[in-house]
Formats: structure tokens, C-alpha cells, sequence
């Protein structure tokens, strides 16, 4: 917006600055429930769990680097691959897509002052923190889980695995579950409810429809995901038999369950992914989306067709064909979707005219590996050929090449693209270019070689393997890949660090975004915009006439909503101002309700049920609390 | 330069076939292999063009129109893959799903019964009069039914040579075909995680002429010979007088445990420990002696057996052929 403010114009400014004030120092942060600073909570917190995630890769890499490796004893080596499995997937991609980039910029890229439910918003980071450190809680007990991400029973049952290691696992993800419930809800309604008057669906940006569909995916998927591990604290707990096939139960439930919600999952991870791409791409190709109606119609397809393939995980547990074959089949049909997304982005950045800073050139390569992924992903769907490599190194390079070469670029490069507008100071673009340079290469590096291994016979998770086999030097490339592209991401965490006290001035805009979270300062005041912005296209910041108006708008004082901690809300499809919203100020609540939450489960998992009651019964009071009236600041 | 290596090396390569099942697999492969190359590099060449043309916006020689950039994401977005996907459909997902299917019994000779435990092989032949552990044996060109289940955990049945996997679940037979075509040794390993020395579950499949399969199978079916020497005889003591015998069955004496292998010709087989290390004399003491050196977290226990008794042991086990 404008950078010159009338003296006017400035008085409702400093108006909205006193009624937006936010608490400063360690409380401030502790009772906010402002969606930028628990977006940057989310943001610091997952890139933690990735720090943590990443010591956990290098060990597993370090152990294969050679044959009868002994750097882990297999026990380690099982409790470090789930954990780096669950640490990537529920710790590290989904808070930091959702929880940082969702949280920071949905509420900017749509206009609005905050979410719909910032007391939840609060709610559901600190559920992620206290199950994020209960999961980790583990390792200090030296239990961590130890079968795997997807935790095959009867393996994880209490007969096989007795530890309380799966606990963890088990009450972790019920756990970690009600935080991203929770966010999924304040996400669609959001999207749905707090649009800038003129925001219509159809002129919201791509980014959003991503976000919205990843919301009501996470919302259908999580109940599945919920039960599978409920049923299976049931069995380990207290002795009921859902999974125990010597008493009747099943254990192909857990998979079926278990797969219900994990192949959603897969494009829960890497819709943001597309979402983000399209935020980057027509800013540094200076053009509009190609075939915008249908990239975001692909977006909702592929959520909505995830849900119908996740018998292509278990084309190995002896389905009949007819069954199998109709799960290829649908696998086969979201390339569909995928190849109209993908082919829409090179399409604009080939009739474009590209500039190839550093977060283009990440999309780029998410762009390069994601065609590898999906690639790969298609031989899979073939079924003989699945049911040669399922559960070999090649399934490993697949998934990948899809969630790490796909999924994590695009927020690698969006932690670039936004970095200017959370900081007000600009990356360096040199350094910027080496990190890429070097991620890509230690990505294709240490992922390719996988490919060969898995077709080579090397099975998954192998604590180490022998001589002999064809796959020493292979897996000795991998390892050096794996560090390779470690410098290459401590590069990118050290160049953002540094520039966060060195940087050149940034500006609103610096890279002629086109959505509306350029069109304020950088960092954003509390209420993201002074006036209230009005909105006739997909591209607003590109509608110069509209950004003026805005402007005028301000020194005339309308649209301000400065009675108050107050933001509109509009009607869901054409976004026709609808209703006048008082947001709730900073509460103690959210923190304190999950603070009990937290104590209910590590009670659990130590079989402290009564008091784990009592912390039960004090999260139910801290509700009560909660729903109290609270006083305007 | 990449098919010699793939095709070359590897003991357990899905590219080195010995069964139609898995020749077919194989070349579906290759095919794919192709055509992923071609989408993989006609895209990569686009992203190029784009870098080359950076400065100049639109398609290189047609310049802005937006119906011809619209109309490439269509062609290439739905209509290629769409061909290509029923193509690879019909040839994966009908044709050649039913070659790997499992076979209708009456159409093999012969069933094989496979049971894994934690952390090797079951072998049983003819409903239980030949149990062996870990090696395989079927005739050549023989179509076998094998049924796949597990005593405990899901494991999962993985010769590459010789057909596609099939896991192995509690409570259900699943079934898979073995029909080698040429005599030969053929490795396998265990690919569903299954505790700690999933990594340590390998297994060998022994393809024999029909005359060299069905005498190793008369012999298999007859209890263990009774032990030559006096040392052995010894041997055989230790065994029956220690933990050996509440966990191994030696057909013909008193051993009766289902924890471990069936030691019954233990001799006949050419690996230890799940196809691990070489059957010999040396091996198979440091096998007695320390078990959970070789398979840390294993369920066969350090038996705290002193020098002598270690080497009565070898001799009798080395004489159950």
C-alpha cells in the first residue's frame, strides 16, 4: 500500500496500532492469539523437529554407509527410522505447511485481520508442541517407537514390542491428531468466511484453494488415523483383540486404517507444495497462472481423489486382483490432476518472462523432482512391477524424491520468498543461489542411487546389509549425498539467520507479488491491513487502481473497523460483506488447556490413569475458564 | 551403460529373472524405464527453453498466444498422459496382473508351505513329513504352489528371480508361483519390516533337476541318522540335556521345540542364521558360542557353553545329513 501516509491517514494508523497492541517479552508470546506471531511459533518449532528429523537421516546414512555397519545397534537403528519418519511427516511437514506458512499468510492473502478461531489457532500450536516434545519424551525414557512410521501390528502389539515405545507412538498421534483437527476447522472456516469483500471463490488465490483442500482432507482423513490408534492402545492396553488374528481380529484393519488416512496424508504433504509453487511462480514470471480454473480445480481433485487409493500400499497382502486393480486404477487417475498442475507451471514459466532468483529456482527444482516422483509413482501403480520393489529402496527413492524433492522445496523456496516480508530485510541472493545449487545436487544425489539399490533387491529398513550384494558403493554415494545436501540446508537456515540482522532494506513489495499480503508493511502490523481491502481479481496487488483506492480509502477513513479488535466477514461464495467480527484479545487459556492435555497423555503413557484423570478434569475447568467473558484490553 | 550394470550385478536384482513371471516384470520394466525417460527429458528441455528465452515472454516462435499455451497444458496435462496410462494399464493391470497372480492349485504339481518367524524360514513339504528351515529346494520347470503365512509377525516372501513378493500375514495362506526355468541357487530376503534383524532374513532357493529334487526330498522325509561317533554321540547328550532341545526339533529324537529351525538335516543345508553365514564347522561354533554377535536382539540365547561342549555340539549337528 501506500508508503506515504497522509498526517491524517497516520492518525487512524496509530488509532489501530493502540487497539491492536500485542503484549511484548516471553508473555506476550505465551497468551497471543495473533495468527503471525503463532505462525512464526509454528515456524520456529517444526524447523526445530527438521533440525532433529535431519541428525536422525545422517545417522541412518552414516550407519548404511557401508556394509555390517556398526555406528547403530539395531535397536537404535529401528527407534531412529521411525522417528525420523514420524518426526518428518507429523512434526516437521504438516506444522511447518500448515501451522507456519498457512497460519502466517492465509489471513494476509485474503485480507482479513486474523483467523476465525484465534483462540484455537493458539490451541492447536500448543497441542503440536506439548505432542511434538511427548513423542520426543521417548528418547530420553529410551523407548522411542521402533515399528516404523506406519506400525504394522502385530509387530507394534504388546506380545512382540512390549516397551511402552509404541505407546508413545500410539497416544502421540492421537494426540498431535487434535491439533490439526483443530487447525483444519479454523482453516476452512476461515477460507470460507473471512475473505476481503470482492474475494469471491473464484478470484481467491491458487495458494488458498491448496490450503482449503488440505484442510478438509486432514479433517476426513484424521478420524481414521485416530481410531487405528485407538484400537490400538485398546489392544495393548487393556487387552482387546481388534488386531490379534488368534482371537479373530485383524491384522490387515490396522492397514486399512491405517493407509485410509496415510494416503490422503501423501497429499496432504505435498498439496501446500503445489499451493506455495503457485504463489512464487507468476511473481518471478511476471504473467498470470496458466489455466487458472483448472490448476485450482486439480488442487481440490487431487485431496478429494487421494481417499480412493490406499490399497496401493498393501498390493502385497494378498488382495484379490479385481480389488487391486481398481486401486491402480484410481492411483493411475490422479496423475491426471498432478500432470495438469505441473505441466500449468512450466507452461507459465515457459511463456513467461522468468526471473530466476532463489525461490523460483526452488520451484524449479521441486518442478524437476516431481516429475521424477510421479514418474516413479506411475511405475508403481503397474502391479506386478509394485509388487517386485514394494518395501525395497525404490519405493524408499519414490517417496523421496515426491516428499522431499517435492513437498520441502517449495517451502524451502517459500521461506525465501517470504523471508522479506516477516523481517523487512532481503536474503542474499548469492548465497541463496549456492544453497539451492547445493540442496539439489546432495537431493539428486542421495536419493537417485535408491532407485538401483531397491531394483537391485535392497529391502527397507535394513539396520545394515552384507558385501557382496551390489549394493555397497551405491549406498556409499547415498551417504555422501545425504551430507551434501545437509550443508545445503544449514546453508539456507545460515543465510536467512544472518541476513535477518544484515539484510538490505526489503520494502512492502519487493518482488512484485501479486497477492495482498505485499500489499502492507514488512512485518505486518498486528491488524494486517489499516483499511480493510477490496478485492476484482485473482491478482489484487497487480489491480494498481484497486491498491490506490485502498489508499484513498485510508486518508478518508472508511473501512477502518477501529471501534475495536474487529475484523468483516463476508458471504462464502461471492464474498459480499456479510457481517462486523469482534476477534478475542491474547488469552492464557490455549496454552494452559494444552499445557493439562499434555499431562493427561504422558500419564498415560507412564499408567498413571487416576492422575491422568485429574489432568483431564483440569483441561475440562481450563474450558470452562475459557468460555468466560473475557475483558477488551 | 545403466542396463549392462543393472542387468549385470546383484544376487537378488529384479532384472536377473530365472521364471516367466519374472522375465515379464522385468521387461514391463525396461518399457517403462523408456517412456519415463522421454516425458522425464521432454520436460527438462522445456524448463530450458524457458531459461534460454527468459527475457522474451510467450512460447518461442509463436509468441503470446494464450489458446496455444492453453492447449499445451491440455495436450500434455490430460491428453498424453491419458494414452499412455490406459496403455500401461491394460498391459500392467490386466494382462500381466494375471501372470502373477496366485495359481489355481490344480494347475501346479506340488505345494510348498513357507512359515516365517522372527527372524527365518519355515520350509514344510508334503503337509509336514520334510521340514527343513531357510533353503528351498524345487524341481525346474515345475510349477509349485507355494503358501506363504507366519508364525508371528507380517514378514514377506521375496525371491526376485523367481517371482513378484507376497507377504506374510497371521492367520492368512496366501499363495504365490514358483516356476523356475534353469537350475541354480536364487537369494531372497525378508522385505516387510519385522523387528530387529529383519535385515538378517535371508533365504535361498535351490532350483534342481526333478531326479536331484526328489532325492534330496526322500532324504529330507527320514528321521536325522543317528550320530557315527563317539564325540558326536556326545554331541547329541549336550543337545537333548540343554535349552537346544526346547527349541529345535530333530526328527527321530526327543527335540521337539518349534521356536527355532528344524535341525533334522541341518547338515544338508549350505547357511546358517537365515542364510547368513556358511554352513561349516567354524561358523557354526561362533554360531553356538555367540549368537547375538551375529543376530544381535536374535531369539536364539548365548548358551554360556563351555569349549568342549561347543565342539561335541559341531560334530554331532555337522553329522545330521
Amino acid at each position: 500500500m501506500a508508503t506515504v501516509v497522509s498526517p491524517r491517514g497516520q492518525r487512524y494508523v496509530d488509532e489501530l496500532d493502540q487497539i491492536w497492541i500485542e503484549r511484548r517479552g516471553l508473555w506476550g508470546w505465551l497468551t497471543t492469539t495473533n495468527h503471525k506471531r503463532i505462525g512464526i511459533m509454528y515456524f520456529f518449532t517444526a524447523l526445530a523437529f527438521f533440525g532433529a528429523g535431519g541428525v536422525e537421516a545422517l545417522l541412518i546414512r552414516t550407519q548404511l554407509i557401508g556394509p555390517n555397519g556398526t555406528v547403530l545397534s539395531p535397536q537404535a537403528y529401528d527407534e531412529v527410522f521411525t522417528m525420523h519418519g514420524i518426526t518428518m511427516i507429523f512434526l516437521f511437514v504438516i506444522p511447518m505447511t500448515t501451522g507456519a506458512f498457512g497460519n502466517y499468510l492465509i489471513p494476509l492473502m485474503i485480507g482479513a485481520r486474523d483467523m476465525a478461531f484465534p483462540r484455537l489457532n493458539a490451541l492447536s500450536y500448543w497441542i503440536f508442541l506439548g505432542s511434538g516434545l511427548f513423542m520426543y519424551a521417548s528418547l530420553v525414557q529410551g523407548h522411542a517407537p521402533n515399528a516404523g512410521w506406519f506400525d504394522y501390528v502385530p509387530l507394534a502389539s504388546k506380545q512382540f514390542d512390549p516397551g511402552n515405545n509404541i505407546d508413545y507412538y500410539g497416544y502421540g498421534l492421537i494426540f498431535n491428531g487434535i491439533s490439526s483437527t483443530i487447525a483444519s476447522i479454523n482453516f476452512i472456516v476461515t477460507i470460507f468466511k473471512l475473505r476481503a469483500p470482492g474475494m469471491s471463490i473464484n478470484r481467491m488465490p491458487l495458494f488458498c484453494f491448496a490450503f482449503l483442500a488440505v484442510a478438509f482432507a486432514l479433517l476426513f482423513a484424521l478420524p481414521s488415523l485416530s481410531v487405528a490408534a485407538l484400537f490400538l492402545e485398546l489392544d495393548r492396553q487393556l487387552g482387546f483383540h481388534f488386531y490379534d488374528a488368534a482371537f479373530g481380529g485383524a491384522p490387515l484393519l490396522w492397514q486399512n486404517l491405517f493407509w485410509i488416512f496415510g494416503h490422503p496424508e501423501v497429499y496432504i504433504i505435498i498439496l501446500p507444495a503445489f499451493g506455495i509453487a503457485t504463489a512464487i511462480i507468476p511473481t518471478f514470471v511476471h504473467r498470470k497462472m496458466v489455466l487458472f480454473p483448472l490448476v485450482a480445480l486439480a488442487e481440490i481433485l487431487v485431496a478429494f481423489l487421494g481417499f480412493g487409493v490406499w490399497v496401493h500400499h498393501m498390493f502385497t497382502v494378498g488382495f484379490s486382483t479385481l480389488t487391486t486393480v481398481y486401486f491402480a486404477a484410481a492411483s493411475m487417475i490422479i496423475t491426471i490432476p498432478s500432470a495438469i498442475q505441473l505441466f500449468a507451471w512450466i507452461a507459465t514459466i515457459l511463456t513467461g518472462t522468468p526471473q530466476f532468483k532463489t525461490p523460483l529456482l526452488f520451484i524449479v527444482g521441486f518442478i524437476v523432482y516431481f516429475i521424477m516422483g510421479g514418474l516413479s509413482g506411475i511405475t508403481v501403480a503397474a502391479i506386478p512391477f509394485d509388487q517386485q520393489v514394494h518395501d525395497s529402496y525404490y519405493v524408499v527413492a519414490h517417496f523421496h524424491m515426491v516428499i522431499f524433492g517435492a513437498a520441502v522445496y517449495p517451502i524451502l523456496g517459500g521461506m525465501y520468498f517470504w523471508f522479506p516480508k516477516l523481517t523487512g530485510r532481503m536474503y542474499n541472493e548469492r548465497v541463496g543461489k549456492i544453497s539451492f545449487w547445493l540442496t539439489f545436487v546432495g537431493t539428486f544425489v542421495t536419493f537417485f542411487p535408491m532407485h538401483i539399490v531397491g531394483i537391485l533387491g535392497m529391502p527397507r529398513r535394513n539396520y545394515t546389509y552384507s558385501p557382496g550384494l551390489g549394493w555397497t558403493f551405491l549406498n556409499f554415494v547415498e551417504s555422501i549425498g545425504a551430507y551434501i545436501l545437509a550443508v545445503g540446508l544449514v546453508l539456507i537456515v545460515a543465510n536467512l539467520f544472518f541476513s535477518y540482522f544484515r539484510g538490505a532494506d526489503a520494502g512492502n513489495d519487493p518482488f512484485g507479488g501479486d497477492t495482498l499480503e505485499w500489499s502492507t508493511s514488512s512485518p505486518p502490523p498486528a491488524y494486517n491491513f489499516a483499511v480493510i481491502p477490496t478485492v476484482t481479481s485473482p491478482y489484487p496487488m497487480w489491480d494498481r487502481a484497486d491498491r490506490e483506492r485502498d489508499s484513498g480509502r485510508l486518508d478518508a477513513g472508511e473501512g477502518l473497523l477501529n471501534r475495536g479488535h474487529l475484523t468483516p466477514a463476508t458471504t462464502v461464495q461471492d464474498a459480499d460483506a456479510d457481517e462486523i467480527l469482534s476477534m478475542p484479545p491474547h488469552s492464557g487459556w490455549p496454552p494452559l488447556t494444552a499445557f493439562m492435555l499434555t499431562g493427561v497423555f504422558v500419564m498415560l503413557v507412564l499408567h498413571h490413569y487416576w492422575i491422568a484423570l485429574g489432568f483431564a478434569a483440569a483441561a475440562g475447568l481450563t474450558l470452562i475458564g475459557w468460555h468466560q467473558r473475557e475483558t477488551s484490553p | 551403460m545403466l542396463a549392462v550394470g543393472l542387468a549385470g550385478c546383484g544376487k537378488q536384482s529384479i532384472l536377473t529373472t530365472r521364471s516367466k513371471p519374472a522375465h515379464d516384470i522385468a521387461l514391463l520394466w525396461w518399457w517403462m524405464l523408456a517412456a519415463a525417460v522421454v516425458v522425464f527429458f521432454g520436460a527438462l528441455a522445456l524448463l530450458i527453453v524457458a531459461w534460454v528465452k527468459r527475457d522474451t515472454p510467450g512460447l518461442p516462435f509463436v509468441g503470446e498466444r494464450e489458446d496455444l499455451t492453453q492447449g499445451m497444458v491440455l495436450l500434455f496435462g490430460i491428453a498424453v498422459p491419458l494414452v499412455a496410462l490406459v496403455a500401461l494399464f491394460g498391459v500392467s493391470d490386466v494382462y500381466l496382473v494375471g501372470q502373477t497372480a496366485p495359481p489355481n492349485p490344480r494347475t501346479t504339481s506340488m505345494t510348498v508351505d513357507v512359515i516365517g518367524h522372527q527372524w527365518w524360514w519355515e520350509v514344510r513339504y508334503d503337509g509336514g513329513r520334510a521340514v527343513t528351515a531357510n533353503e528351498i529346494h524345487i524341481p525346474v520347470n515345475t510349477r509349485v504352489n507355494l503358501v506363504a503365512t507366519s508364525a508371528d509377525v507380517i514378514h514377506s516372501f521375496w525371491v526376485p528371480a523367481l517371482n513378484r513378493k507376497i507377504d506374510m500375514i497371521p492367520g492368512l495362506r496366501n499363495r504365490i508361483l514358483l516356476d523356475a526355468t534353469s537350475t541354480g541357487e536364487y537369494r531372497g530376503q525378508c522385505s516387510q519390516f519385522c523387528g530387529f534383524q529383519h535385515a538378517h532374513m535371508g533365504l535361498e532357493v535351490f532350483v534342481q533337476t526333478p531326479a536331484a529334487f526328489r532325492a534330496w526330498l526322500a532324504n529330507q522325509s527320514r528321521p536325522a541318522p543317528p550320530p557315527p561317533s563317539a564325540q558326536a554321540q556326545a554331541g547329541e547328550r549336550v543337545f537333548m540335556n540343554s535349552q537346544c532341545a526346547s527349541c529345535h526339533t530333530i526328527a527321530g529324537t526327543p527335540a521337539r521345540g518349534d521356536v527355532g529351525p528344524n535341525l533334522t538335516h541341518l547338515a544338508t543345508r549350505t547357511t546358517l542364521a537365515a542364510a547368513e553365514i556358511p554352513n561349516r564347522p567354524a561358523w557354526l561354533a561362533a554360531w553356538i558360542r555367540n549368537p547375538q554377535k551375529i543376530k544381535p536382539g536374535d531369539r536364539m540365547p548365548d548358551l554360556g557353553m563351555n569349549a568342549t561342549q561347543v565342539s561335541e555340539l559341531v560334530a554331532y549337528l555337522d553329522e545330521l545329513k
